[in-house]
This record gives structure tokens, C-alpha cells and sequence, in this order.
């Protein structure tokens, strides 16, 4: 046998790639022609492109008659957009009929719950628990306040003259925080080990989940009345905000279900095992994993919720889309063949910046928890 | 200095609250007598209101004639139908704009979540930017669009738009031909029936003797050859026809293309099979791209169109040429065109053998409106678009995840056991994505379902439209039509979860 | 740092059919070089191994062992030099890659099994649909190498229902049934419990008696001491030093290889 032996002698430095593997050329034929049929994809993609890009720019940009056109340029047969029309129904999509004088109170009422929600949001920002209780305790009681008025020498708004943004984030925000809580009621119910308890909470939960959205609202807004005493009025907002809430609440229910079972079962055993009572139990040990767990779930639930909002269009609530409606089929003055769809236009930019965000932020905690996760 | 006794003779007496059996039995019967109480109060509160209203209740107005119109419906509809018969329009319309959606918004699914897996970056960004941007819209608002801004902007009924086939679109929808066989079609589709049949037992039959044997049966190895020639002259007869009686017309193209698809055809059965088959892609891709791009660039003169679509065809032409070039043809491989001839070509021997004819009955502008053919309703064509178009959304994340749970170890193991890329993803990958995949997709169905009822705010006569709205404004019981819609959706929602429970036990992986 | 175990399989090597090819070259890698992005992850690689030859290689975490051998069936592409498999050059050409891969088979450290098939579908899905075998004969083969790892028992389980060590040696009977010439092996029983690394050892030093052409990247020392013809020592995406064995382990010439082995044998 010949000696294999083979020491090495010098040491081979590090070099960069050749330039086929790196740089703009590479990253070509890498993600666009790495293989024939990819060529043929690229091409079939950069043709889609070229035939839906250049009339969208221009019916959105380069024709689109700006925010202070004029009807008359709208009605342009080689018009596109009609910005001007979202500009100067502006004041109604977001506050509906609320009083022009009056909405530097839903204004105060936005910044507020800007101010209270960013940093909340921002892990790093401390005093996190006083954030939150001013967020969910005073900052809804002032906007009650600041909102409905009839008190403190503010004149009296009633919620049928609210409408627009203002509605769609009203009902959202209620919507998504008071679910919470009753959906982790309903969680822990669902898991209890009384029979009568538990098999309420399941039909409640199974029965909301398995109807559309829209027969709760029907339920809520139209029938309420029925099951009240007679002579009893409950405000219509209140209506859709019961049903949205309780419709929420089950899915919430079955999400945080899900962080729950993801506990082991040794966390359970501890908790016992340290003399705690079910409450303490749950507040203390479990609640705290379980929630961490379901956050992604719940942002979805917040998003899917906050599209869904629109659905009380059907029950006569005056929202985003409501409002939007309203103007494209009955704003006369600016009536042209573009009017309609440059108003849903802007109102899916609406719904889908707020979604969008949303998502995103959700994402950005789903990798938090997980590095966290991982130490 | 007295010793106080520490111990005692009899156990600790519990305080009667702290045991938690009792202390459960108590909170239940409360949390039960509160629940009852309420149930009480609600029914005589509502017991009270009806009277005051004067109005009945029960579910006999069942069996009472409806008296009002129903716009859209798969049974004969008439204002003296009954209230049951309502709700049956009601079912069927739901279940059927359900099912349209569910079956497009599948393929479209699929296909996107698929694209935006891709290693191409231009496809896999146009499906990242379609999924976050559909999704992140209500569909609510994407409903209102396809009907309000473009359904109900298309032009008046005298203005309506041609479209090929014989279709017209307008503002009342989309009317296309309604296909009338005659007496003796049947027969066709009866051959076509047993063609079905035939087919997928030869199909199975070669597929098992092909894991049986390691080949596919010598029966069919000549018989599959012969048909693969007569397809691709098929083929490539009509796309050459197309090609020179359309865009560069000639005279005598019916010859000429005949010569040349059978030149090619008899190409296909030599060593110079590979050329064929790119001579073939070479035809059909020419004829599609020209009449998909000349449809998508109408201004761009058809020269230019023709000249680009050549070219377009000339690379897939040359990606097919290679790719078989690569990996010949071998008797290894599943008689799919034969399949194909027994499917197309017994109805149609069938159908010139018995002299059938399936005329069309084209829909007909009148003075107001159109005669004859189908019409299709917007509020059906906006529902069941929106479904699709949502929903698609949605499943592709589903089909996204599924794909990607599979680990990628796997596609590893298959490849070093030298599995060619069909047969992995179709042995190995697909298997184990849709695992993962079904039940999710399953509830996006079921969503699909109960979304449907969206369509009662642009007027489309689903179960909620037409029980939850016009029945209950006409017959006053609001009760008993909302307690009948909730059970018919639970329904649907209990057989889903049926479905979806079976296929979770079947298909489960076994584990320690 | 890698996790290094020595587990000794007590007993005779029978080395009668342990032969090294003097002329037939099995793998011929040639200057190779390899990057992640910019990031230069195997340098200059010059590696023939002869029919026969059983190779291990060993080297710290991160210096490219399985990136070199999962170049060799191409499940990693290179980028400069030349890599020969059975007097095939691996290329783009997927028929190329194809080839290969036909012949050589590979041993991950994570077993790879397909979960949803039986133990005998995983053995067979490959002789049937890459090979073309009828299934009768495929099943016979795949009983005989399960025979051979010594777990025929097993065949009509699912591999979730095996332990790590049983699912490692189907692995290693799932590539056996193709009848590979060259078998490489990725760090086979870094992912195994230690009672369990004996019995997938076991096997393979069963393959190399019989002559089988071998690379393993392994932590395993006393597989190398026993059964390797040749050990490759591999930091910084380089090979710096091979022997025999015996050599290597007793005499290494390179400070780097003197560092490792100082701090994995005691």
C-alpha cells in the first residue's frame, strides 16, 4: 500500500466568491433564469406585469384627477381616480354626522388612544401596567364622555350622528378588548370538571362559531328588543357592539383553549401542589404561559374582527363602509363613472392599512417570543 | 404555665363550603338557576312584546304560501310557492355558490400558495403581494366592488359587451349559450360514461402491473405509441390550422397544416422525438400566446404581438425540446394520451355514428332584453368572484404552511435515493403536506360556507336573504326563522367537523 | 464543541473482503471549492478515494464534513473544480445528478424516513419507481437487508413507532436496497441515544467487511481506529491532514489536528 499520509502545509485563506455566485448577475440567474422553466415563468410574470402595472399607475397616479380637482375633470372620459371627491367627503367617512363643530372630541379621542396604544406597543417603553390600566380604565370612560357628551357642559351627541371611521375603530377596539376576558372566562369553562359548566360553555362556543357573523348582528340588533320588557330601548351601537363581542369572544375562547393545552401538565401539578386556589392558579401560573403562547392568535382574531366590523353595514350601523357607500350612491355632485370605485378604493386602503399593520406586528412578536423562547 | 394540646382526637371538621365536590355541586346549581331564570325572563319578556304586537308564533307558516319573488332560484320559484320552499331556494342557492367557490378558490389556492413558494422571484412575489393584499380587505368592501363599481358600471342591456362564444356581458350579468342536446346527444354521453370507465380501469390495470411487473403491460406499450402519434398530430393539426387560417392566413392551411402535424406526428415515433415535441409546444404555445397577448395588449399592433408570442413559444419550445432531450421518453412511462384518445375519441366516434347534434341556444338581444341562453346574475357572478378571490387568499397560506411543515430532510432522503422530482413530490411530499393541510382547509370551506351569507347585502337570494330577510319581514316570525337558519348552519358546520374527524383518524401518523 | 463518543463494538474485524482497489477510483474530487453566499465555506478540496476505501472523517463543528460529502450526491452544488462520481462529473445536467445518485447512497444524521409509509413502502418506494423492479422482487430484497439489520420484524410498522436507533438502521437498509456502490454516512449517530449508537455501528462495520466503498463523517473514534483504511481531518472548510489510523491517532503532524485530538481523547 502506498503512505496516504498528507499533512497540510499552507493554509488556505477565505476569498470572496467568484463573481458568478455573487453580485446582481448572480442574483439573476439565481431567482430569475435559474432553470429553463424558470425563464419561462419570469417571462409570463414580467408580461402579467406589463399588461396590469402600467393602467393601474395610471389610473391611480398619472390620470387620476388630485385633491383639488373638480367634478367636471372626474367626469372626464379619460379620467381616472377621483381623488378629489375622497378629499372633500373626507370629514364624513370619518366622524359620519357627528356635529362639524364638534369633532375636536373624537379627534382628542384618536390621539388619546394613539398616545396610550404606541407605547404599549414598544417592548422596550417601561411602566407597562400603568399603561395598560390607563388604556383600558380611564381612556374609555373619558372617551364615553368626550364622545356622547351631556356632561361637563359638552353638548350631547347621540351615538345614531356617530358614524364612519369613528364606528368601524369603536366597535373594533370594544370588540377586541372586552372578548378577551369573557373568551378567557369562557376558555377556563370549557376546561372545568363541573359537567354543567362546561357543557354551556362548549354549546356557547360551538353554536356562536358554527353561525355567520351577520345572524349574530340580526340576532342582536333586530330581536334584543324582542327578548327585553316591553317600553325598553337599548341603544343601537350598544346592539351590534353585544353581538360583535360575543361573537369574538367564542373564538377567542377556543384560541386561548389552545395556549392552555399547550401547558404541560407538570404546570398544572405545581400550581396545585403550592397550596393555590383555582383563581390563583390560573392568574399566576398558567394564564401568564398560556397567553404568551396565543398572542399571534389572538392579533389574527383582532384582524379578522376588525374587517369583520363592516358586516354591521347589514344591521343599518353607519361605518367606514357605510359611509362610503352612502356618498357613492347618493353624492349627486360628484356622480361620474369613476366616483364609486375610487371611494372603495380608499376604503380598502383604510381596512388594509390598519390589517396590514397589524399583521406585521404580529409577526414581529411571534419572532420575539420564539428567540425567547429558545434561551 | 399550661401545655396546650396540639393534637386532637377526631380529623379537622371541613368547614361544609370547602369541600370542593359540594362546593362544586353549589356552583353549578347556581350558575344553572341563573341560567334558567334568565331563559324565563326572556321568554315571557318576548311572550309579552308578541302579544302587544299581536302576533302569532309556531312553525305552521311553513305550509303558507310565500307571496313574494325570489330572483334567483334552481327550482321552479313562484309567489305561491310555500315558506318551506323558501328555505329549500334558500339551501340549494347557498350550497351552490358555495360549492362554485369552493372549487375556484382551490385551484386558485393551490396555485398561488404554490407560486409563492417558488425560487422564481417575480412569481413569488406577484403571489406574496396578491395573499396580503386580498386578505387584508374585508370581503364585505371586495363584494361591494366586483358588484357596485364593476358589475353594475357595465354598460345598459343594448349596450352589452360581446364576448367570445357567443357571451354577452351587461348590467343584468353575464348571458352565455345554453347548451340544448337532442334525443340521441344521450347516447354520446352515455359512451362518454363508459369511455370514463374504461379508461380508469385500463389506467389502474397498466399502473398495477407496472408495481407488479416493473413495467407497464405489453399489451399497451404499441397501442399507447400509436396514440401518442395520433394526439400530437391532433394537436398539432389544430394549433397549425389556428395558426395559418389566423394569424398568417395562406391559402389551402388545412393541407399544409395536415402535412406538417403529420410529419411531426411520425417524428414523434423516431429518435427524433424530442424535436417533435418542441415542434408541437413550439405550435400550441404560438397560438395561445398570440391570443392571450393580443387580448392582453390590444393597442400594441399584431405584428409586434405575433412577433413577441413567436418568440415566447421559442423558448418553451426549447425548454420542452431539453427537458426531453434530458430524459427520453421510454416505455416507462403512463399511456396518458391513450387515456386521453379512449376519453375523446369514443363520444366522438359515438356522436358522428348516431348523427347527434348539441345545438346552442345563443342568447338573442331583443328590443329590452335578452332571449334565450343562460343568464347568470350579477349578485351571483359578484358572490361567487369575491368567494373565489378571498378564500384563494387564504388557502394558499394554508397550502404555503402545509408545504413547508414537511421537513426538508425529506426531500433530501428522496433525492439521494434518486427520485426524479415528479415522483418525489407525488410519493413523498404531496402525501404529507396534505395531511397538514386538509383540516385547516376544511374550516376554510366551512368559512367559504358562512361568508356565503354576505351575499344577502348585494341582494343574492342565499338562505339568510331569503329566510332571515324577506320571509321574516313577510311573515312576522322572526324567531322561528332565525332558529331554523342557526340549525341549518350548525349542520353544515357538525358534518364538516364529521368529515374532517374521519380523515384526522385515517390518515394520522402512527406513532409510539 | 462536537460531542465525541468512543463506543467500541467488541469484536474480530473479518477484514478478508476489506480490499482497497489500487486502480478503480470511486469518488475523484478535484480542487474543489465551495460557497454560502460570500461565505467561503470549502476551500480547495483534493480527495480520490479507491473502490473500497472506508474514509472517516472527522473535524470540529462547522468545518465542512457534510458539506463535502452532501457535495458529493449533490445535494449541495460547488461551485469551482471538479467532482467525479464513478467516472461521472457532476454538473447541472440533471441526468448527471441523476446517475449519481443512483449509485451512491447516503445515511442522514436524522434518519429522514417517510413517515407515512410503512417500513417495508419506505425500503421499496425506490427500487419500484427509480429502478423499475416489480414489487415482488423489491419486497424480497428490502426483507433481506432488514434481515440484515437484524429487524425484519419490523417491516409492516410506521417509523414513528421505532426507536432512534432501529429507524437508523432502516435508513441505512432503505439505501442498501438500491444497491448503491458508495455509501456516505452524515454524522449517522450524533442524533442517538448512546445504548442505541452500538447497534447502528454494528452495521456498519457488517457493510465495510463486505468491501463497501464508504465515507462517514462521524465523531465515533473507535469506528475510525477499527474499521477506517484512511481518516481525514477537516477545519475551516479544509482538509489539514490525513492517515492511516493508526498514524493519525497516535502521531498527528498539524498543530490544528493536535489541538482537536487533545481535547477529544483524554
Amino acid at each position: 500500500m502506498t503512505n496516504i499520509a498528507y499533512v497540510r502545509s499552507d493554509f488556505s485563506e477565505a476569498r470572496a466568491a467568484p463573481r458568478s455566485t455573487t453580485g446582481v448577475g448572480a442574483w439573476l440567474h439565481k431567482n430569475l433564469f435559474a432553470t429553463s422553466t424558470d425563464a419561462v415563468l419570469t417571462l409570463l410574470g414580467a408580461l402579467f406585469l406589463l399588461w396590469v402595472l402600467p393602467p393601474l399607475v395610471n389610473f391611480l397616479f398619472i390620470h387620476a384627477v388630485g385633491i383639488n380637482g373638480t367634478v367636471e375633470e372626474c367626469r372626464l372620459e379619460t379620467s381616472g381616480a377621483c381623488w378629489a371627491y375622497v378629499w372633500s367627503e373626507m370629514e364624513f367617512f370619518i366622524y359620519g354626522f357627528y356635529d362639524i363643530p364638534e369633532v375636536w372630541r373624537p379627534n382628542i379621542v384618536f390621539a388619546l388612544g394613539a398616545l396610550l396604544l404606541v407605547p404599549l406597543l414598544i417592548p422596550r417603553v417601561p411602566f407597562k401596567r400603568a399603561n395598560a390600566l390607563l388604556l383600558l380604565i380611564a381612556f374609555p370612560v373619558i372617551s364615553y364622555y368626550l364622545l356622547a357628551g351631556g356632561a361637563f357642559g359638552l353638548k350631547p351627541m347621540p351615538t345614531e350622528k356617530w358614524g364612519g371611521l369613528l364606528v368601524t375603530l369603536i366597535i373594533s377596539a370594544v370588540g377586541i378588548i372586552v372578548s378577551f376576558p369573557l373568551g378567557i372566562i369562557l376558555a377556563l369553562g370549557r376546561q372545568s370538571k363541573m359537567p354543567v359548566i362546561k357543557v354551556l360553555c362548549i354549546a356557547f362556543i360551538e353554536l356562536i362559531r358554527a353561525v355567520p357573523l351577520i345572524t349574530i348582528l340580526f340576532m342582536a340588533s333586530i330581536m334584543l328588543p324582542l327578548f327585553m320588557p316591553q317600553g325598553t330601548t337599548v341603544d343601537k351601537l350598544l346592539r351590534a357592539l353585544v353581538g360583535v363581542t360575543l361573537f369574538s369572544a367564542a373564538y377567542v375562547a377556543e384560541i386561548v383553549r389552545g395556549g392552555l393545552q399547550a401547558i404541560p401538565r407538570g404546570q398544572y401539578e405545581a400550581a396545585a401542589s403550592l397550596g393555590l386556589s383555582y383563581w390563583k392558579q390560573m392568574y399566576f401560573i398558567i394564564l401568564p404561559q398560556a397567553l404568551k403562547h396565543v398572542i399571534p392568535g389572538i392579533v389574527n382574531n383582532a384582524i379578522a374582527l376588525f374587517k369583520d366590523t363592516s358586516l354591521v353595514y347589514i344591521v343599518g350601523m353607519k361605518d367606514l363602509l357605510e359611509a362610503v357607500k352612502t356618498k357613492n350612491d347618493t353624492a349627486l355632485e360628484w356622480q361620474s363613472a369613476n366616483t364609486p370605485t375610487t371611494g372603495y378604493i380608499f376604503a380598502a386602503m383604510v381596512f388594509w392599512s390598519f390589517c396590514f399593520s397589524m399583521s406585521r406586528y404580529s409577526m414581529y412578536m411571534e419572532r420575539r417570543l420564539n428567540t425567547g423562547y429558545k434561551r | 404555665m399550661t401545655i396546650r394540646e396540639l393534637g386532637r382526637d377526631t380529623a379537622p371538621r371541613m368547614s361544609f363550603f370547602n369541600d370542593p365536590v359540594i362546593r362544586g355541586i353549589i356552583y353549578q346549581v347556581v350558575v344553572a338557576a341563573l341560567l334558567l331564570a334568565f331563559v324565563y325572563w326572556v321568554i315571557g319578556n318576548t311572550a309579552a312584546n308578541l302579544a302587544a304586537q299581536k302576533k302569532t308564533n309556531g312553525f305552521d307558516f311553513l305550509w303558507k304560501t310565500a307571496g313574494f319573488d325570489i330572483s334567483f332560484a334552481l327550482m321552479p320559484w313562484s309567489r305561491a310557492s310555500y315558506y318551506w320552499e323558501a328555505l329549500v331556494v334558500g339551501i340549494t342557492n347557498t350550497l351552490l355558490v358555495a360549492f362554485i367557490g369552493v372549487v375556484f378558490a382551490t385551484m386558485l389556492g393551490f396555485t398561488i400558495g404554490i407560486a409563492r413558494l417558488s425560487s422564481n422571484f417575480i412569481i413569488a412575489r406577484l403571489a406574496a403581494v396578491y395573499i396580503e393584499t386580498i386578505r387584508n380587505i374585508p370581503l364585505l368592501l371586495q363584494l361591494f366592488f366586483w358588484y357596485f363599481a364593476v358589475l353594475k358600471t357595465m354598460p345598459s342591456v343594448r349596450q352589452s359587451i360581446a364576448l367570445p362564444f357567443d357571451a354577452f356581458i351587461n348590467q343584468r350579468g353575464i348571458m352565455v349559450p345554453r347548451p340544448t342536446p337532442d334525443q340521441e346527444f344521450a347516447w354520446v354521453m352515455v359512451a362518454l360514461v363508459g369511455a370514463l370507465i374504461v379508461a380508469v380501469a385500463i389506467g389502474g390495470w397498466a399502473a398495477r402491473v407496472r408495481t407488479r411487473t416493473g413495467r407497464y403491460p405489453s399489451q399497451i406499450v404499441w397501442p399507447s405509441k400509436v396514440a401518442d402519434a395520433v394526439v400530437t398530430f391532433l394537436v398539432a393539426f389544430l394549433a397549425l390550422a389556428l395558426l395559418l387560417g389566423l394569424v398568417f392566413p395562406i391559402a389551402s392551411f388545412v393541407v399544409v397544416s395536415a402535412v406538417i402535424a403529420a410529419a411531426v406526428a411520425l417524428g414523434s415515433l423516431t429518435r427524433y422525438a424530442a424535436i417533435a415535441k418542441g415542434a408541437v409546444t413550439f405550435f400550441v404555445s404560438f397560438v395561445l400566446f398570440n391570443a392571450l397577448l393580443g387580448f392582453m395588449f390590444g393597442w400594441v399592433p399584431s405584428l409586434v404581438v405575433s412577433l413577441v408570442s413567436a418568440l415566447t413559444a421559442l423558448v418553451v419550445a426549447q425548454v420542452v425540446y431539453a427537458n426531453t432531450a434530458n430524459r427520453p421518453p421510454s416505455d416507462a412511462r403512463f399511456p396518458l394520451a391513450l387515456l386521453v384518445l379512449i376519453i375523446v375519441g369514443v363520444p366522438a366516434l359515438v356522436y358522428w355514428a348516431t348523427d347527434a347534434s348539441l345545438a346552442f341556444e345563443v342568447p338573442v338581444l331583443e328590443r329590452f332584453n335578452f332571449k334565450g341562453g343562460l343568464q347568470l346574475p350579477p349578485e351571483f357572478i359578484a358572490l361567487a368572484f369575491g368567494l373565489t378571490i378571498y378564500t384563494a387568499s387564504f388557502i394558499a397560506e394554508t397550502v404555503r404552511a402545509g408545504i413547508l411543515a414537511v421537513n426538508r430532510g425529506q426531500t433530501e432522503a428522496a433525492q439521494s435515493l434518486g427520485l426524479k422530482d415528479g415522483d418525489r413530490l407525488r410519493l413523498v411530499i404531496v402525501p404529507q403536506a396534505m395531511r397538514v393541510i386538509v383540516p385547516p382547509l376544511t374550516s376554510q370551506y366551512l368559512n367559504l360556507t358562512k361568508n356565503s351569507s354576505l351575499g344577502a347585502a348585494i341582494g343574492y337570494p342565499e338562505l339568510f336573504n331569503v329566510f332571515g330577510g324577506t320571509s321574516i319581514s313577510q311573515s312576522g316570525r322572526a324567531i322561528e326563522c332565525m332558529a331554523i337558519i342557526m340549525v341549518v348552519y350548525l349542520t353544515f358546520s357538525l358534518i364538516t367537523s364529521a368529515i374532517m374527524n374521519w380523515y384526522n383518524g385515517r390518515v394520522r401518523l402512527v406513532e409510539r | 464543541m462536537s460531542q465525541v463518543s468512543e463506543t467500541t463494538v467488541e469484536r474480530e474485524i473479518d477484514t478478508s473482503h476489506m480490499q482497497v482497489s489500487e486502480t478503480e477510483v470511486a469518488i475523484d474530487v478535484v480542487n474543489m471549492h465551495k460557497w454560502y453566499g460570500d461565505f467561503h465555506v470549502l476551500r480547495d478540496i483534493n480527495l480520490r478515494v479507491m473502490t473500497g476505501e472506508r474514509i472517516v472523517i472527522a473535524g470540529p463543528s462547522g468545518s465542512g464534513k457534510s458539506t463535502l460529502i452532501r457535495c458529493i450526491n449533490r445535494l449541495e452544488e460547488h461551485q469551482e473544480g471538479q467532482i467525479i462520481v464513478n467516472g461521472t462529473e457532476l454538473t447541472a445536467d440533471l441526468k448527471r445528478i441523476d446517475e449519481v445518485r443512483r449509485e451512491v447512497g447516503m445515511v442522514f444524521q436524522h434518519f429522514n424516513l417517510f413517515p407515512h409509509l410503512t417500513i417495508l413502502q419506505n425500503l421499496t418506494l425506490a427500487p419500484i419507481w427509480v429502478r423499475g423492479i416489480p414489487k415482488a422482487e423489491a419486497e424480497a430484497t428490502a426483507m433481506h437487508y432488514l434481515e440484515r439489520v437484524k429487524i425484519p420484524e419490523q417491516a409492516n410498522k410506521y417509523p414513528g413507532q421505532l426507536s432512534g436507533g432501529q429507524q437508523q438502521r432502516v435508513a441505512i437498509a432503505r439505501s442498501l436496497c438500491m444497491q448503491p456502490k458508495i455509501m456516505l454516512f452524515d454524522e449517522p449517530t450524533s442524533a442517538l441515544d448512546p445504548e442505541m449508537v452500538k447497534e447502528v455501528l454494528e452495521v456498519m462495520i457488517s457493510l465495510a467487511e463486505d468491501g463497501m466503498t464508504m465515507i462517514c463523517v462521524t465523531h465515533e473514534m473507535g469506528f475510525a481506529r477499527q474499521v477506517a483504511n484512511r481518516v481525514i481531518f477537516m477545519d475551516q472548510g479544509q482538509i489539514i491532514e490525513e492517515n492511516e489510523p493508526e498514524a493519525f491517532f497516535s502521531n498527528p503532524q498539524h498543530e490544528r489536528t493536535k489541538l482537536f485530538l487533545s481535547q477529544i481523547l483524554h
